[in-house]
C-alpha cells in the first residue's frame, strides 16, 4: 500500500520510514550475508562465492565500471523531460535519512555560501546575492535509488552560470558539495554544467521550505534523487573525487538518470 | 563400423549443443541473481501490498542488492545477447521453436495434465514446451528493455516513454519477473519429474 499512496498524495512520514531503511545498520552492512538465493547459488557454481571482502570488492570494482559507462552513456545537451504544472506531485515528499523534526534550520541573515578550490573568485555568496542571480525553472522528475519518483517545481539559477560567475576551471573533474547537517556529495563536471543542473532556491515559485532544502538545493534531473544535496553551504571545485554520504556506503557512485 | 556412422550416431545423440548447455547455465546462475537482488530492490519500495522475505532476497540491503543487480546484468544481458544471436543464426530457434499452432498446445497441455504426454524424444519439443520456451525468451527481451528504461529514464527516455514513462516502466519490470519465476517453477518442476532433461542440459544427451 505504501508506494501506491505515494504517486497520487504523498504521506511523508511514510516516506520517512523509507528513508531509514536506507540506513544501513549492523545487521545490514554485509552486502553478502544471509540470503538464501546465495545458498542455490553456492550450489549451482559448488564454490562459496558469499566468503566475505573479496566478493564485495568485486562488486565495487563494477560499480565503478558503471560509472564509467554512465558517464559515457551521458549525453550533456540531453534535456530530462519536463511536465506541466498539473503533474505536479503534491505534496511533494520530505526524503532524508532523518525525521523531518530533524532537518537543519539554516539562517537566511547570516547564510553565507562558501567557495573553494579551482575557482578564481572564493567570495562567499551571501543569500540576497544569490537571488539576484537569473532565474530559470524547471518541472522535473525526482528519482529516488529506491524507485519512488515524485515530479516537482523547482526554480534558481543554472550552475554553469554560476560556475562562469566565480571563473570555476571547468576543466576540474568534480564538484564536491558540503550540506548544514554534514551531508556531502561530489559529481562530475559533465553534469554539473547540464543545461538542467540548477542551484535552486525556490519550490513551486516560492523560497524552498526547509523540508526541501532551504536555503539552497542543486537540482540535477539527471541523476538519483540522492545525488541531489539539500541545505548546501559549501561547494569546492576539484580534481580529487572526495565521494559522499551515501556513495560511501555502497550506492552508485555516478547514479544518473 | 565405419567413422561415417559414429559421426551420424553422435549427431543424433546430441540433444542440446555444447553453446546451449553454458548458455542455459550461465542464465540460470545470472537470473538468480537478478531475481534476488530484484526483490530486495523492491522491498525498498513496493508497488505492491507485500515484501519479499529477507531470507530469499539477496543483497542484505538496497545499496547491496543494486551492486549485485547491476553487476548481473552485465552477465545475463551479454549471455542473453549471445544466446539469441546463436539461436537465430544456427537456426535452432526456427527449428526447435517456430510454429506454435493453438490446437496442438491445447491437445498437449491436456496431455500433459493427465500425465500423458510423451518425453521419449528429448529433441523434440512439444507445443506446451515451444510455447513456454518463446514465451520466457520475449519475457527476457522485456524484462532487459524495461530495465533499461528504469535505468536511464533520461538518456534512454524514448524507450522508458515506449514503456508508458518511468513509473509504468516499473510494473513492467516487475510482471515481466513474475512472468519468468512462474516459468522457473514449472521449468524446474518439469526438470526433476523427467530427470533425464536436466541430464541432457548437463551432459548433451
Amino acid at each position: 500500500m505504501r508506494q501506491r499512496r505515494i504517486i497520487p498524495g504523498v504521506d511523508p512520514k511514510l516516506l520517512i520510514k523509507d528513508a531509514t531503511k536506507l540506513m544501513p545498520d549492523a545487521s545490514r552492512r554485509g552486502f553478502l550475508r544471509g540470503a538464501a538465493s546465495l545458498g542455490a547459488l553456492t550450489f549451482l557454481t559448488g564454490c562459496d562465492i558469499i566468503d566475505g571482502e573479496t566478493a564485495e570488492g568485486t562488486l565495487r570494482k563494477i560499480s565503478e565500471f558503471n560509472d564509467g559507462v554512465q558517464a559515457a552513456l551521458f549525453s550533456p545537451t540531453k534535456l530530462a523531460p519536463t511536465y506541466p504544472e498539473s503533474a505536479i506531485t503534491k505534496p511533494f515528499p520530505f526524503n532524508a535519512y532523518y525525521d523531518e523534526d530533524e532537518a537543519p534550520e539554516v539562517d537566511g541573515k547570516t547564510y553565507k555560501l562558501e567557495v573553494a578550490g579551482l575557482v578564481e573568485n572564493k567570495k562567499p555568496w551571501t543569500l540576497d546575492e544569490l537571488y539576484a542571480l537569473p532565474e530559470v525553472s524547471q518541472i522535473t522528475r525526482h528519482i529516488c535509488v529506491e524507485g519512488w519518483s515524485a515530479i516537482g517545481s523547482w526554480q534558481g539559477t543554472p550552475l554553469a552560470e554560476f560556475l562562469k560567475r566565480i571563473g570555476a576551471d571547468t576543466r576540474a573533474k568534480y564538484i564536491w558539495f558540503k550540506c548544514a547537517e554534514g551531508y556531502t556529495n561530489t559529481i562530475d563536471m559533465p553534469t554539473a554544467l547540464h543545461p538542467q543542473t540548477q542551484m535552486t532556491f525556490k519550490f513551486a515559485n516560492r523560497i524552498l521550505p526547509r523540508a526541501y532544502g532551504y536555503p539552497m538545493k542543486i537540482r540535477m534531473p539527471t541523476k538519483l534523487g540522492f545525488k541531489n544535496p539539500k541545505y548546501v553551504v559549501a561547494m569546492e571545485v576539484t580534481n580529487i573525487d572526495k565521494g559522499g554520504y551515501w556513495e560511501d556506503k555502497g550506492y552508485n557512485w555516478f547514479s544518473g538518470l | 563400423m565405419t567413422t561415417n556412422t559414429i559421426t551420424t550416431i553422435d549427431t543424433r545423440a546430441t540433444i542440446h549443443p555444447r553453446w546451449v548447455r553454458i548458455c542455459h547455465w550461465i542464465n540460470a546462475l545470472a537470473i538468480l541473481v537478478m531475481i534476488g537482488s530484484g526483490w530486495q530492490i523492491y522491498n525498498a519500495s513496493p508497488l505492491f501490498d507485500f515484501v519479499f522475505p529477507r531470507q530469499i532476497a539477496l543483497g542484505n540491503w538496497l545499496a547491496g542488492a543494486l551492486l549485485w543487480h547491476f553487476a548481473a546484468m552485465w552477465v545475463f544481458v551479454i549471455n542473453g545477447i549471445v544466446y539469441v544471436t546463436l539461436g537465430i543464426v544456427t537456426g535452432r530457434f526456427r527449428r526447435k521453436l517456430y510454429s506454435i499452432r493453438p490446437k496442438d498446445v491445447i491437445a498437449d497441455l491436456r496431455a500433459a495434465l493427465t500425465f500423458k504426454l510423451s518425453h521419449e524424444d528429448l529433441s523434440h519439443y512439444n507445443a506446451v514446451q515451444k510455447l513456454l520456451y518463446t514465451g520466457v525468451i520475449l519475457a527476457g527481451v522485456v524484462i532487459v528493455l524495461s530495465g533499461l528504461s528504469i535505468w536511464k529514464p533520461v538518456q534512454f527516455q524514448e524507450l522508458t516513454a515506449l514503456f508508458g514513462g518511468y513509473d509504468t516502466a516499473r510494473y513492467v519490470h516487475f510482471l515481466a519477473m513474475a512472468a519468468i519465476v512462474g516459468f522457473l517453477v514449472v521449468h524446474v518442476a518439469l526438470a526433476l519429474v523427467v530427470p533425464k532433461s536436466l541430464r541432457a542440459m548437463i551432459t548433451g544427451r
